[in-house]
């Protein structure tokens, strides 16, 4: 069977030798035209007039276009439609679109987009946490709360407690494909959007509304894309409109891509948050009172916001009981761009939270932290207490003991951590440090009705296999996993499945590719396509051989029915002959899933995705610099469909996460304007920065939830097990001096060496 | 302009060219080779790595800020033409696919030729290798272990041998080809008695050696140049010659040439230039560049003036030599008058003290916060002599006088470093910005000095050498 085979990437001859097409590469009609954005300079303020003539004047261009020259609707946004394409009169951000350079060049539209005389009457941006709490700017009416237990109470009675603040960084996706979309108008007025995106409904969706036409009218295709991870949800909507209008305008080809710095400056980022917290705790350190407030830098639009602020506040608890917790989050609306999904969707930052509050404990009572966490985990299962989160969702599926208890075996983390403290003992410059930090991550989208997938599955009479379906590849190997599902239903090799681009006008109402959800949903959906039509070819060979139909069997590129063996390809050949269909659509649903975001209450998730990460660092006390010596994983992915995939998305998620919440620093100035729009200023991780020494392994058991061949979600779970690498670094600080070295995100060399003087302070 | 060059084995000649076209728009947007791909536009991503073959060998250059004038008589190699000719996948490619080196694909064709190019050089030091290509999807680990896997395999063929045009050093032509009614607005040089004599006749020329900078003038800022000299073929502008008691390095010597030449001397200086920008910027950067841009933050001129270097500028036939710190003025100033130019550095041989600490928000490929470049001589005990310069401190690569006068006769002692870790407050006011506030400046170079003594105590200061 294909499926738990560590196949290649499908697209890897293609990635290796450069013929893999991005949007910017799909070979396009002479007469296309080229689009750039002209850009608000100020945060915020009201446009009072807007002098184009140097643009329409500039070499190369065909239009420019204003908000006034939008024919329908003006807006991008995916939720709450507050994002228009080109600002009206209000400028919410710099960086917002003012409007929109039509020409015969990629250069000459970007020459002239910054030929416009723009001018705007300012006024004072809100820039910050602080800023938008003290003028009360927020989305939602006030905080929103969810809790269990009395936190309130439970804090009175509390043995200990403490209070701290950590503080969030955003992240920028850097995704090396920028943004990019191409539109090709169509007779009788449709359009044809090829899009990097990871929600091509959504671009069809946002297209048809600017264009004022039904969603019939619009084909959204995407093959691949160079990276998403979160960035391409909404944030492709902006270029794919921008091409549509101008398309329909001029008739013509159009085709926009963001150069890197429009692309870091005009796109939404990782929410950066602050977390303040109150924790009550015992002698032990097991916690019996805890009380977060979660502040979400939203920026000007909503967005996704909502939902990320509400997964930091599901993700409170990571792997923790909690009896008594509430977990306040406000939402705030800053001048700053819109911040959008990020790989995690706010998970990450909620689980920073509590992990920070894991290691506050440990150093005030002087214990190893991993003792702290230990003692705090939820109860594996089969578990006679069922424990439920803080969201009253039964916690039935536990292994993170289990998985913790081999890891510290595989890592040989007690001896380390002992090494460690040796070795701190006697240097006088250099500390290391290490920890252990684990992950629960809760699979499904919150918003409930997403969890739905659509696939399409055409047999051809010489056996060969059309795949497609609602997701979309962006680098993680879903288009592969799912052909390993689909030949595994067939019985045949997976070169027999034909994988193709994502196309709405395939398979429709697409949920974006993003909660992870991506093979889970696709997968199951392909499955029962595939299910149907192979059912169909053994009714029609049962009747043929006159064999029960649950007798035939599909494997190795045969079928077995009767006393025969034949060919898969002649099996298909003989259903068509005798006029049976070899097309199916195919349809999932998560079930068992109910979610009431307001009262915080429910079932939000299938299942939980589990893994830990225990990394060792070292760092410089006299500058602050460090580095990842080594970093050990165990990360549940279930029963993988694809080992090689699964560990490469873990190998990259860690890298990522890591890259977080060290050296990737967003920073704006008093203005509001960004000042790190570059990979010159915005330092993701480079190949030194891999820890030097990386184990990964994937947990052995199936998901006992009824999943696609009892596989877990991959693409999210393991962006979170980089938190132990600044876990780590602050151990390293603590061993520094005797004080409480209160390390902040992201942990750059100069948090770093700041942490460091707090200890000695 | 004119220009002469191999694209994958096949010849090509351009006339008329822009000469600010950069290889990677004319591969994508003319020969719709778009294997090739634009990821960042300014050198730092690696995406669009192309491998430049010349008479010196074969090195891996970022295409978005080379400009076509840059490549004449020389080879280029894009991924597309990485594999053999028949088809046959390149051992680094079939590794990539056999270590799932690739996810998204699209930084992997940069990957791939980077590689590529290291396996034909027989390099195995893959982190300094690839520490120009970003990867955002894999973490890397895959990457090296496929580069791992290649390494025993053998170059293909069509790699080992190359051709280069023919007329290669034709296409800049004499200074004044038409009777000097109408001198040629851009200039590629042969010598530097051409370029100097023109440059004094253009003083608002633009002078391109490596690109580095100067691309991101055109790629980001849209500046416009004015005439144009190439300085690429210019070789007695190249190289270091030993010149007795002193080094001297020509203007057009690279970076990476220059780490190469220091390594045995200096380690410490080749293992900072080792973070100077990424193998394709040390391949395409020049010394001259990294000095005549006046940048306070260039890695470069902290360790020349440390070590006691002498500039040497040219104007027309005049030449005059000054120590390089005196070049640098304030900020965006130079001395250095309209139609000048650097034409080579000298430094002094010395006994080895000297230690460069190269400060930044990530180790490789990464703009100093801080420089620190120490150089402190000694009689026994006794500091006879002690030349530190630091970058990223003020608004030019800088001397820290005081500093020196604090330790000049006194005890190499923590004692006396500690006196001359305040003496530095003096020597400077730094900034704040994007890479490190003020304070984190001051106090990082304060412990620049101390580390610089406990690095001669034999204490561990040194990251990189922990293993877990």
């Amino acid at each position: 069977m294909s499926v738990a085979k560590p196949l290649p990437h499908d697209a890897a001859k293609l990635h290796v030798t450069g013929a893999a097409r991005y949007v910017d590469d799909i070979p396009t009609p002479s007469n296309t035209l080229h689009l750039a954005f002209g850009l608000s300079k100020i945060a915020a303020g009201t446009v009072t007039a807007m002098d184009l003539s140097a643009v329409k004047n500039a070499p190369g261009v065909v239009a420019v276009l204003t908000a006034d020259d939008l024919p329908f609707a003006n807006d991008v946004s995916p939720s709450n439609h507050d994002e228009p394409l080109l600002a009206t009169d209000a400028v919410h951000y710099a960086g917002q679109p003012l409007f929109l350079v039509v020409a015969t060049s990629h250069l000459a539209a970007r020459h002239a987009a910054r030929l416009g005389q723009i001018e705007i009457e300012k006024t004072k941006p809100i820039l910050t946490l602080n800023d938008a709490l003290a003028a009360n700017s927020r989305f939602e009416d006030g905080p929103r709360i969810y809790q269990k237990g009395d936190a309130e109470a439970a804090l009175q009675t509390a043995q200990q407690t403490l209070t701290g603040t950590i503080n969030i960084g955003g992240q920028e996706h850097f995704y090396l494909e920028g943004q990019a979309a191409l539109g090709l108008p169509q007779d009788n007025g449709d359009m044809v959007i090829h899009s990097s995106t990871q929600h091509p409904t959504e671009i069809q969706h946002k297209v048809a509304e600017a264009l004022g036409l039904p969603m019939h009218a619009v084909r959204v295709e995407t093959r691949r894309m160079g990276g998403g991870f979160g960035g391409k949800e909404s944030q492709g909507n902006a270029l794919a409109i921008a091409c549509a209008i101008a398309a329909m305008k001029t008739g013509r080809p159009c085709k926009m891509r963001y150069d890197r710095d429009d692309d870091m400056i005009i796109t939404g980022k990782r929410h950066d948050f602050r977390i303040d917290y109150t924790v009550g705790f015992d002698a032990e350190g097991r916690i019996t009172a805890l009380d977060f407030t979660h502040f979400t830098r939203c920026g000007w639009g909503m967005d996704l916001s909502l939902p990320v602020a509400d997964r930091a506040m599901l993700h409170a608890d990571n792997a923790y009981n909690l009896d008594n917790i509430r977990i306040t989050s406000h939402r705030l609306r800053t001048n700053t761009q819109s911040a959008t999904a990020f790989r995690g969707f706010g998970g990450p930052q909620g689980i920073v939270g509590i992990e920070r509050v894991m290691d506050h404990i440990a150093q005030h009572l002087g214990t190893d932290p991993l003792r702290i966490r230990q003692i705090n985990y939820y109860a594996d299962a089969p578990s006679r207490n069922v424990q439920t989160t803080p969201y009253h969702q039964p916690v039935t599926d536990g292994i993170i003991n289990a998985l913790t208890g081999r890891l510290t075996q595989t890592s040989d983390y007690h001896a380390r951590r002992q090494a460690v403290a040796d070795w701190n003992a006697s240097q006088p410059i250099l500390k290391r440090g290490i920890a252990l930090t684990p992950v629960k991550f809760g699979i499904s989208f919150t918003l409930t009705h997403l969890n739905q997938a659509g696939a399409l599955v055409h047999v051809y009479q010489d056996g060969s296999i059309h795949l497609n379906h609602g997701g979309t590849e962006m680098g993680q190997g879903l288009f592969q996993k799912i052909a390993q599902v689909a030949a595994s239903r067939f019985g045949v090799d997976v070169s027999a499945v034909k994988i193709t681009a994502t196309d709405t006008g395939k398979v429709p109402n697409t949920s974006a590719t993003a909660a992870s959800s991506g093979t889970d949903l696709n997968g199951m959906a392909v499955q029962a396509a595939c299910d149907t039509i192979r059912d169909r070819i053994a009714d029609h060979l049962a009747q043929r051989y006159q064999a029960p139909a649950d007798s035939i069997t599909f494997a190795d590129g045969m079928v077995m029915v009767g006393g025969e063996t034949i060919p898969f390809a002649r099996a298909v050949a003989s259903a068509y002959e005798n006029r049976v269909s070899l097309s199916s659509t195919g349809f999932y649903k998560t079930p068992d899933i109910e979610w009431d975001r307001i009262t915080g209450r429910g079932r939000p998730f299938f299942y939980f995705a589990y893994g830990a990460a225990v990394t060792e660092v070292v760092i410089d006390t006299l500058t602050g610099e460090n580095r990842i010596l080594r970093a050990d994983i165990l990360h549940d992915a279930g029963a993988s469909l694809n080992p090689a995939l699964d560990t490469g998305q873990i190998e990259g998620g860690y890298v990522q996460g890591a890259g977080w919440l060290t050296t990737e620093e967003l920073i704006w100035d008093d203005h509001g304007t960004l000042k790190t729009h570059a990979p010159s200023t915005y330092k993701i991780p480079a190949c030194s920065d891999r820890p030097d020494i990386f184990n990964v392994a994937l947990w052995d058991q199936p998901n006992p939830a009824q999943t696609v061949y009892r596989s877990k979600a991959v693409g999210e779970p393991p962006l979170m097990l980089g938190i132990s690498a600044f876990a780590a670094l602050a151990d390293a600080v603590a061993a520094c001096g005797p004080n409480y070295g209160d390390l902040q995100t992201p942990a750059t060399a100069e948090a770093v060496l700041t942490a460091i003087g707090q200890t000695r302070a | 302009m004119d220009i002469t060059f191999l694209l994958n084995g096949e010849v090509v000649s351009l006339t008329g060219l822009a000469p600010t076209t950069t290889l990677l728009d004319w591969l994508r947007e003319t020969q719709h080779l778009t294997g090739t791909k634009e990821g960042c536009n300014e050198g730092d991503c690696g995406a669009c790595t192309v491998m430049i073959t010349d008479q010196d060998g074969s090195r891996a250059l970022n295409g978005c800020i080379l400009f076509m004038p840059q490549i004449n008589g020389k080879s280029v190699t894009t991924v597309e033409g990485i594999g053999s000719p028949d088809g046959t996948l390149h051992p680094v490619q079939q590794s990539m696919i056999d270590h799932h080196g690739s996810q998204c694909g699209f930084c992997t064709p940069g990957f791939v030729v980077t590689m590529a190019t290291a396996h034909l050089n027989g390099k195995t030091d893959h982190d300094i290798q690839l520490a120009g290509n970003l990867c955002r999807c894999t973490g890397y680990a895959p990457i090296i272990r496929a580069a791992q896997a290649a390494e025993p395999q053998p170059v293909p063929d069509h790699l080992k041998t190359f051709r280069l045009p023919n007329g290669q050093k034709s296409s800049g032509g004499p200074a004044q080809p038409d009777g000097g009614r109408q001198p040629p607005r851009h200039l590629h040089p042969q010598t530097t008695d051409d370029l100097a004599h023109w440059y004094a006749a253009h003083p608002d020329a633009t002078l391109i050696a490596g690109a580095t900078d100067v691309g991101l003038w055109v790629t980001k800022q849209f500046r416009p140049l004015g005439p144009i000299a190439f300085l690429n073929q210019i070789e007695d502008l190249r190289g270091i010659t030993d010149a007795g008691n002193h080094w001297r390095i020509g203007a057009m010597t690279t970076i990476t040439e220059l780490e190469a030449h220091f390594a045995p001397h200096h380690p410490s200086l080749a293992a900072m230039l080792r973070r100077y920008g990424s193998t394709q910027v040390r391949n395409a950067a020049t010394i001259g560049g990294n000095i005549a841009n006046g940048s306070p933050i260039g890695d470069g001129p902290p360790a020349l003036i440390a070590m006691g270097a002498t500039l040497h500028l040219r104007h027309g036939d005049a030449r005059r030599s000054l120590p390089l710190e005196d070049f640098f003025i304030e900020y965006g100033k130079q001395d250095r008058a309209p139609g000048e130019f650097v034409e080579a550095v000298t430094v002094p041989k010395q006994p080895d003290s000297l230690r460069c600490y190269k400060l930044s928000k990530r180790f490789d490929q990464d703009i100093s916060a801080v420089c620190g470049c120490i150089n402190i001589n000694r009689n026994k005990d006794t500091i006879t002599d002690a030349r530190i310069a630091f970058g990223g401190m003020a608004g030019t690569p800088k001397r820290a006088a005081q500093t020196e006068a604090a330790l000049i006769n006194q005890p190499f002692t923590e004692q006396t470093i500690r006196l001359a870790m305040t003496s530095l407050q003096q020597d400077f006011q730094p900034l704040s910005d994007v890479r490190a506030s003020a304070q984190y400046r001051m106090a990082t170079a304060q412990n620049m000095l101390l580390r610089y003594l406990l690095d001669a105590q034999g204490v561990q200061i040194d990251l990189h050498g922990v293993t877990a």
